[in-house]
């Protein structure tokens, strides 16, 4: 059993290869198929001489045929080399690891945090369906799963950062705030406060309408009679016996979310200002910064990746039905 | 006559849209110590039904609605939920119809097994783990030592079954609920399902509820039947009288309907309609629309209940210069 978990394990991730190596190429051809030169961003956008022009796409390598362009870009990209920024003039690799952990922050507190209060949540509205809590939780879910982020975002900023001043406006840390240490900590936390919450909304109504219809379906079944049968307490029916067959869809949701929330990312780190991902996206897109763009989508499709493995991996544990093959 | 179980005029109903569900009305039965009743009648009639009410294991939109159930002196239906989960599995426990469904996909079996042996004898974890080895090595399940770390889909429909028994006697209750335990599986695997059952539960000393509808089993195993028809008890005898001369024309319909190896016929003899829809039961008898002996009094008011030669009871017409 342990062996087979193992070689499934290992199989699951070399399947990922291919995988990677195709959204390499895709990524490639998407972002020269669209329009713009990045030459005239290079240029500063104002009539410069040809031969200045000429210089730049030589120094670039724009000059050379696709394929070229292409087959030595998956040769770097392998050895992760990301390229440089055409507008920072730093290692793409680089910057995006210097980026990274304020996005892991926001977005590993929002999963966490849309997880745990969702899954709770739905196994207890399901406990008790159609009670006024329950219809209410329902309604407040609908309505928070059909808000844009970014709008839910400035009213957020609006009532708790402008009118009432409880949170910062914007920024990961203030600038007079101990720079390590508790001190640190609980700034970072108060600035993390609303964009947690923004990034958190959607999926916490997702998981909590998924574990609620599962969980209803789950406590309908024979086994949990069975259960009730032999004397189990009502708490240990819903928490042991049912939650963790109705959570095996909720799993995989999760996960699939993760490529949502990046994808958000975007949305909400513009809104608020947060140095991660989702804004050096956006600020690659305002400059046409390719090698950044290249990079971020790889990057991003790459974890998307890991985490469907991780995904699978965590299903096949807790589900023994799963047949490793 | 010393009784370990007496129901008297349970009633349940199913709260659906379409109407109150009349699943059980007013029914009332007696097992004593260490006997084997069995609870005959076609599907739907609500056998189940009264087994899960008596159990207090009914969910909404399912309610019970009144009766009292009496066991060891104590109503079940007056105890608090905490006194009654030391009462399921403990003293009463139950094998489920489909031994497919009735299992946790998600545990392994020994576990199973072992939580209702936690519950009910105060054990910890390891004895309760040699506990549910040994309850698996009493249903005679091979292997045991390995299958208790099997999960519920490695086995086989008939070793399903045998863990569900395996369950549901490791407390050693004095009464078991057999809840139609072989509809699920092969024909050859149902008789030594029922003998195991039987064996275990004499060796144990345990009372005997059998649901089913299968006449042949019951004339097998049980001492004494309740026939049930649209949620009510039509008829109770002895499992010789009953077989002999069912007083009851629904009983003898269905003696009728059932295929019998010594008087082989052409094609069984099905009973004429259908069963009542429970939400608007016929008035009178509920069973006068279909019997072939209804005559001017069945269908105005409700049979009564009347006492018969030997203990024998009957709810009909028929029998009224009895009383």
């Amino acid at each position: 059993m342990q062996s087979r978990f193992l070689t499934y394990l290992f199989r699951r991730v070399l399947q990922a290869v291919p995988l990677l190596l195709l959204v390499v190429v895709i990524t490639f051809l998407l972002v020269h198929a669209a329009p713009g030169d990045p030459v005239d961003v290079l240029s500063g956008q104002m009539e410069t001489a040809p031969e200045y022009r000429e210089q730049l796409r030589r120094e670039f390598g724009l000059d050379r045929p696709l394929y070229v362009q292409l087959g030595r870009y998956v040769a770097k990209v392998t050895s992760l080399d990301l390229g440089y920024s055409l507008r920072y003039r730093v290692d793409v690799f680089d910057l995006i690891m210097s980026r990274l952990p304020a996005t892991l922050l926001l977005m590993g507190t929002s999963l966490v945090l849309s997880s745990a209060i969702g899954i709770l949540l739905g196994a207890f509205a399901a406990r008790h369906p159609y009670s006024a809590a329950d219809n209410a939780a329902t309604l407040v879910a609908l309505a928070g799963y059909s808000m844009p982020v970014f709008w839910l975002g400035q009213l957020l900023l609006l009532l708790f950062a402008l009118n009432l001043g409880w949170f910062p406006t914007q920024g990961m840390a203030s600038l007079r705030a101990p720079a390590e240490g508790w001190g640190r900590a609980f700034d970072i936390a108060h600035h993390l406060a609303l964009p947690a919450l923004t990034y958190s909304v959607y999926n916490l109504t997702l998981i909590f309408r998924l574990t609620r219809a599962r969980m209803q379906e789950t406590l309908a079944e024979d086994y949990i009679t069975t259960a009730r049968a032999k004397g189990v307490s009502e708490g240990a029916v819903v928490f042991r016996h049912a939650l963790r067959n109705a959570l095996l869809p909720v799993v995989t949701v999760i996960g699939l979310t993760f490529g949502f929330m990046l994808a958000g990312s975007v949305l909400t780190e513009t809104v608020f200002a947060w140095p991660g991902l989702g804004r050096l996206m956006y600020e690659a897109i305002m400059a046409r910064d390719y090698p950044i763009l290249m990079g971020l989508f790889i990057f991003i499709s790459s974890l998307v990746i890991v985490a469907n493995v991780i995904t699978d991996v965590i299903y096949a544990l807790i589900d023994p039905r799963v047949v490793y093959k | 006559m010393q009784e370990l179980l007496r129901v008297e005029d349970l009633t349940t109903h199913i709260f659906t849209p379409a109407g109150v569900v009349r699943a059980v009305e007013g029914v009332s039965l007696r097992i004593r110590p260490s006997e084997a009743v069995a609870l005959v009648g076609e599907s739907g009639c609500g056998k189940s039904m009264t087994a899960l009410s008596l159990m207090r294991l009914v969910r909404p939109p399912v309610r019970i609605l009144g009766g009292r159930v009496w066991f060891k002196g104590r109503d079940l239906l007056a105890l608090s939920e905490a006194e009654m989960r030391m009462v399921r599995g403990g003293e009463i426990a139950m094998v489920f119809q489909d031994p497919m469904t009735f299992l946790n996909p998600v545990f392994r079996v020994g576990d199973q097994v072992a939580e209702a042996i936690c519950i009910h004898q105060g054990l910890g974890r390891r004895a309760a783990e040699a506990g549910a080895l040994e309850a698996l090595r009493h249903v005679k399940i091979p292997a045991p030592e390995a299958v208790v770390h099997y999960y519920p889909h490695q086995l086989s429909g008939g070793m399903r079954q045998r863990v569900l028994i395996a369950m549901a006697v490791a407390c050693r209750p004095a009464l078991l609920i057999a809840d139609e335990p072989t509809t699920a599986l092969d024909v050859t695997i149902q008789a030594q399902i029922m003998a195991l059952l039987s064996d275990i539960r004499r060796e144990l000393g345990s009372a005997l509820l059998l649901i089913s509808h299968d006449l042949g089993l019951v004339a097998e195993y049980c001492d004494r039947v309740y026939v049930m028809y649209a949620g009510e008890i039509v008829e109770e005898a002895d499992v010789f009288g009953l077989f002999k001369g069912p007083q009851h024309p629904y009983t003898a319909a269905l003696l009728k309907s059932s295929l019998n190896i010594d008087h082989r016929v052409a094609a069984f003899e099905a009973i004429e309609g259908q069963p009542p829809n429970l939400i608007a039961p016929p008035p009178g008898c509920r069973f006068h629309p279909r019997c072939p002996r209804a005559f001017e009094p069945c269908s105005r008011s409700a049979p009564p209940v009347v006492t018969l030669e030997g203990g024998r009871v009957a709810r009909c017409w028929l029998h009224e210069d009895g009383r």
